[in-house]
């Protein structure tokens, strides 16, 4: 039973895995680049969900770690001449450098206080990013299009001014990401995971230390939103300090609670939903942020639990 | 003469001693246990039992004293690292996590033996995990509850799931604090059983109120009032000691 339900969820995600593969050669090109927006900022969201859905904690600080990987690779590149490989690395680096120096001071706290103290880190990092406008360039931001090298697979160029390029770019980083929050959120850590969550102290004492599982589960999260930022720059080859504001930090908050917190696939589908309402709103009226704030209500009004929370309580139970 | 009784020695405290806002809840206790022991702490409310278990497992740091497990100062240990070396405490007031099912929560204490570092053995097959869960919910007459919401169980599975948990961390000490507490009489009847059971392999020490359940258990039983033990002895022996008497049973 426990194992036939194990294939059926693996085969689920790399079902879902395999259809956004096929999609780019149906969908209309204006689409195309909307799923692989989609798909590289759903990788921000699955980050954010490790650290919300399943170590309980909410943090209004995520566009620190988003930023750090945007500027490490955007930095690297403009100044350094660094290819899209190591830019990449390094982002995901950076990101985690910054998750654990964030974690190591702001732990102690959880709650209230740690949503508080999460954003005041970020908002000196984004301020930060605004101070040293010589080497960031500020809220103007930079521009990398031409300074990256084009990749080469089999033989054949890829540029990164392809659409089909950023398109299958996002689709790898975004298949390893959610695999991997799969993975971790089923494996021994992601049990403990939910149960510093749902009790501390009686994970206490069943032998756990909560605040190694939180720190583990806060840098998994950082390094994830950093290797999104990092794949959304050389994507759209732009860095700006606007990425590093709170609406970034509240971003990511939001499609996890429409998609779902502590559902592996909430985050896509709530960065999908939300950017296509958004996307279609704008396109009705100039105050389209009414419709969204509508879309919003109705979700929360008939699932609380986002999306996928709602479809697993009622009708998928075994969902992860 | 000593060698062997350090051998047996399971757990020692020493002058062990809470204060909470200067009130002494637990006061210089010198506590002795030996391996393969039922032992029972009675007293009135307030006479410090929980507060000692809770600086023996590891939930509370005392005020001062220490403690010392098989002859090892663990005075330091945090409660996770206390549990590792195999003293599992359980809680008065139950404490599974409602919301997972029946093996998870077994699942999670098991795989804390499993598991040798922190972080290590992350791939171990299922399997074995799945099989240490199932023994231990056998063990006390749950083997059909895996699937089931543990907030779902009657009250009185509820405490048999604490007590497959702290089975399935594998203790050489288990605290049971107030194991009886709210159960039906027949209920605590095979309770009973299930602790003796497992007594062959596990020292036992319970904090418990049910007087029946203590003379019918224990091998020997500590007396605590106002953060001192008072009386220590057989089931026997106790019940006839005039100060306990006064004390506790209120004659």
């Amino acid at each position: 039973m426990r194992r036939t339900r194990a294939r059926a969820v693996w085969a689920l995600h790399l079902a879902i895995i395999l259809l956004l593969l096929g999609l780019q050669f149906v969908v209309p090109p204006f689409h195309q680049v909307m799923l692989a927006r989609i798909m590289a900022l759903a990788v921000y969201a699955i980050g954010y969900n490790v650290l919300l859905g399943y170590a309980g904690l909410m943090s209004l600080g995520h566009a620190m770690f988003f930023a750090s990987g945007m500027y490490a690779t955007g930095l690297t590149i403009l100044y350094f001449g660094f290819g899209a490989g190591a830019a990449f690395g390094l982002g995901v680096l950076a990101s985690a450098g910054m998750a654990t120096a964030l974690g190591l001071v702001t732990l102690r706290a959880s709650g209230v206080s740690f949503l508080i103290v999460t954003m005041m880190f970020s908002q000196a990092f984004y301020l930060a990013t605004l101070y040293f406008n010589e080497i960031t360039m500020g809220d103007q931001g930079f521009i990398i299009s031409g300074l990256l090298p084009p990749l080469w697979a089999g033989g054949r160029e890829l540029a990164f001014s392809d659409p089909a390029v950023k398109y299958n770019l996002a689709l790898v980083v975004f298949a390893l990401c959610l695999l991997l929050s799969l993975w971790l959120t089923r494996s021994p850590i992601g049990r403990v995971l939910v149960a510093v969550r749902e009790n501390e102290e009686r994970t206490r004492l069943l032998g756990y230390n909560p605040l190694s599982y939180k720190l583990l589960a806060l840098i998994v999260s950082g390094s994830i939103a950093g290797a999104s930022g990092s794949i959304y720059t050389l994507m759209f080859s732009y860095v700006g300090s606007s990425f590093a504001s709170i609406l970034y930090s509240i971003y990511p908050l939001l499609w996890t609670l429409l998609g779902g917190t502590g559902t592996t696939l909430g985050p896509l589908l709530g960065t999908a939903l939300m950017t296509y309402v958004v996307d279609i709103a704008s396109g009705l009226t100039s105050s389209y942020l009414l419709l969204v704030g509508a879309t919003l209500l109705i979700l929360i009004m008939w699932f609380p639990a986002g999306v996928m929370g709602g479809i697993r309580a009622r009708w998928v139970r075994w969902l992860p | 003469m000593g060698e062997v009784a350090a051998v047996t020695r399971l757990l020692e405290t020493r002058a062990l001693s809470k204060t909470f806002d200067g009130l002494e809840a637990v006061r210089r206790v010198d506590f002795r246990l030996e391996t393969g022991e039922i032992r029972a702490i009675i007293g009135p409310n307030g006479a410090g039992k929980t507060t000692l278990v809770s600086m023996i497992s590891g939930r509370i740091s005392p005020t001062s004293g220490r403690v010392l497990f098989k002859g090892k100062d663990v005075t330091g240990l945090r409660a996770w690292d206390r549990v590792a070396l195999g003293i599992v405490y359980t809680f008065q007031v139950t404490s599974i996590f409602k919301n997972l099912t029946v093996y998870e929560n077994v699942a999670l204490a098991a795989q804390r033996r499993l598991m040798t570092g922190a972080l290590s053995r992350l791939t171990r097959p299922q399997r074995t995990l799945a099989e240490h869960v199932q023994a231990a919910l056998a063990q006390v007459g749950l083997p059909d509850a895996g699937d089931r919401h543990a907030g779902s169980l009657p009250y009185g599975h509820q405490k048999l799931l604490e007590v497959a948990m702290a089975l399935a961390l594998k203790p050489e000490l288990l605290i049971l604090d107030e194991p009886t507490q709210g159960l039906a009489p027949e209920e605590i009847a095979a309770l009973s059983r299930l602790i003796r059971a497992l007594s062959r392999g596990v020292t036992m020490l319970l904090i418990e109120h049910n007087m029946a359940v203590v003379l019918e258990l224990a091998t020997k039983v500590t007396v605590m009032d106002k953060g001192d033990i008072l009386a220590e002895g057989t089931p026997s022996e106790v019940e006839a000691h005039p100060d306990v008497q006064k004390v506790y049973l209120g004659l």
